[in-house]
């Protein structure tokens, strides 16, 4: 069967027993999914407010360094490729899920994973090389609210490989059994939601404040 | 499943699913959005770091670059869409930016225009002695 029916309005085929205006409660797949997508969307109003946090404070430099001097836009570009890519090979995962193929989808998690590492390894060695060259949380409220975004950013990103790798063991264990696949779904829409907030993070932190 | 044609209104779909499409058009979907994604992320980066442009049009051009990308990742990679069965998803996230732009547009009102009211910092430290 080459096309895929998610999300059931008739999960037990009584077809033409119910009116077109009784069409019951939705699937546990469309309220799973919906409950998680509000969580997201209160999620990114909390990253709002690191924002404006952000972009009062981005000024006050207190005669410590500047964005402009401190930033790295080759580090950065590499960051966002690995996270663009691990949302790509994300996609591929929740497809090979769909048609339930084991090895496909264990290789794009896999693949994920190593993506994230990769793009948080860029940025705690990002973050090291700032805090020695005398550029911490503590120099000035500019650099506070930095590392307080990305940080946070980063957090997100730390809790996410977690979370890919639980999805990965309870694959091998349980199989693609629906309550799975519901968790596979909320995951994808965390990673993505990620990748969302980082094009938020690179453009205003990272590119606006390489121009200053 | 069943054979039976389901309403077109009947249904809702959670976001992140696509509904009924074949894998091929739904690979197509994942590599178009990098695609478009790679573009605008490159025209940034690029448009950031050139002096080829009038200077003082670079942030705006980087700010609308990124609401394209994520405009991009919101259509192709979590599937919001316009169809009916997404009304939900789509109310839910137009909550979401309207408390955004509140918050972040509402804080630099307010910061800046208390920043434009404070009296300079050497006068205040006239009147302290």
């Amino acid at each position: 069967m080459s096309t895929i029916v998610l999300g059931h309005a008739d999960p037990h085929h009584l077809g033409g027993l119910h009116a077109a205006d009784h069409a019951g409660p939705a699937s546990k797949r469309i309220v799973t999914g919906y409950g998680f997508w509000i969580f997201l969307l209160s999620d990114i109003v909390m990253f709002s407010c690191f924002f404006a946090a952000y972009a009062v404070l981005s000024g006050q430099t207190a005669d410590g360094p500047k964005g402009s001097e401190l930033f790295d836009l080759r580090s950065v570009a590499a960051e966002t490729g690995c996270l663009l890519l691990s949302s790509f090979t994300c996609g591929l995962a929740s497809i090979a899920a769909d048609v339930r193929e084991k090895t496909l989808f264990q290789l794009a998690m896999a693949l994920t994973c190593a993506l994230g590492l990769a793009f948080l390894s860029l940025e705690v060695r990002e973050f090291a090389s700032l805090v020695a060259r005398g550029a911490g949380p503590t120099r000035s409220a500019f650099l506070s609210a930095f590392f307080t975004l990305v940080g946070c950013h980063g957090l997100h990103v730390s809790a996410g490989v977690l979370w890919l790798l639980t999805m990965m063991a309870q694959v091998i264990a349980k199989g693609f059994r629906a309550d799975i696949q519901r968790r596979l779904l909320c995951f994808a829409l965390f990673w993505h939601a990620l990748d969302i907030i980082w094009v938020a993070l690179f453009s205003v932190v990272y590119l606006l404040g390489a121009g200053q | 499943m069943s054979d039976l044609p389901l309403e077109p209104h009947a249904t809702d779909v959670a976001p992140g699913d696509e509904g009924e499409i074949q894998i091929r058009a739904r690979i197509l979907g994942y590599v178009v959005g990098l695609g478009i994604a790679i573009v605008l992320t490159i025209t940034s980066f690029f448009i950031a770091g050139t002096d080829l442009v009038w200077q003082p049009s670079i942030p705006v051009a980087i700010v609308v670059l990124a609401i394209a990308q994520m405009g991009v990742h919101l259509v192709f990679f979590l599937h919001i869409t316009t169809g009916p069965d997404n009304t939900n998803n789509v109310m839910a996230l137009a909550f979401g930016v309207l408390i955004v732009f509140l918050v972040i547009g509402g804080s630099l009102w307010i910061m800046s225009n208390l920043n434009q009211n404070m009296m300079p910092m050497d006068q205040i430290m006239q009147m302290q002695r």
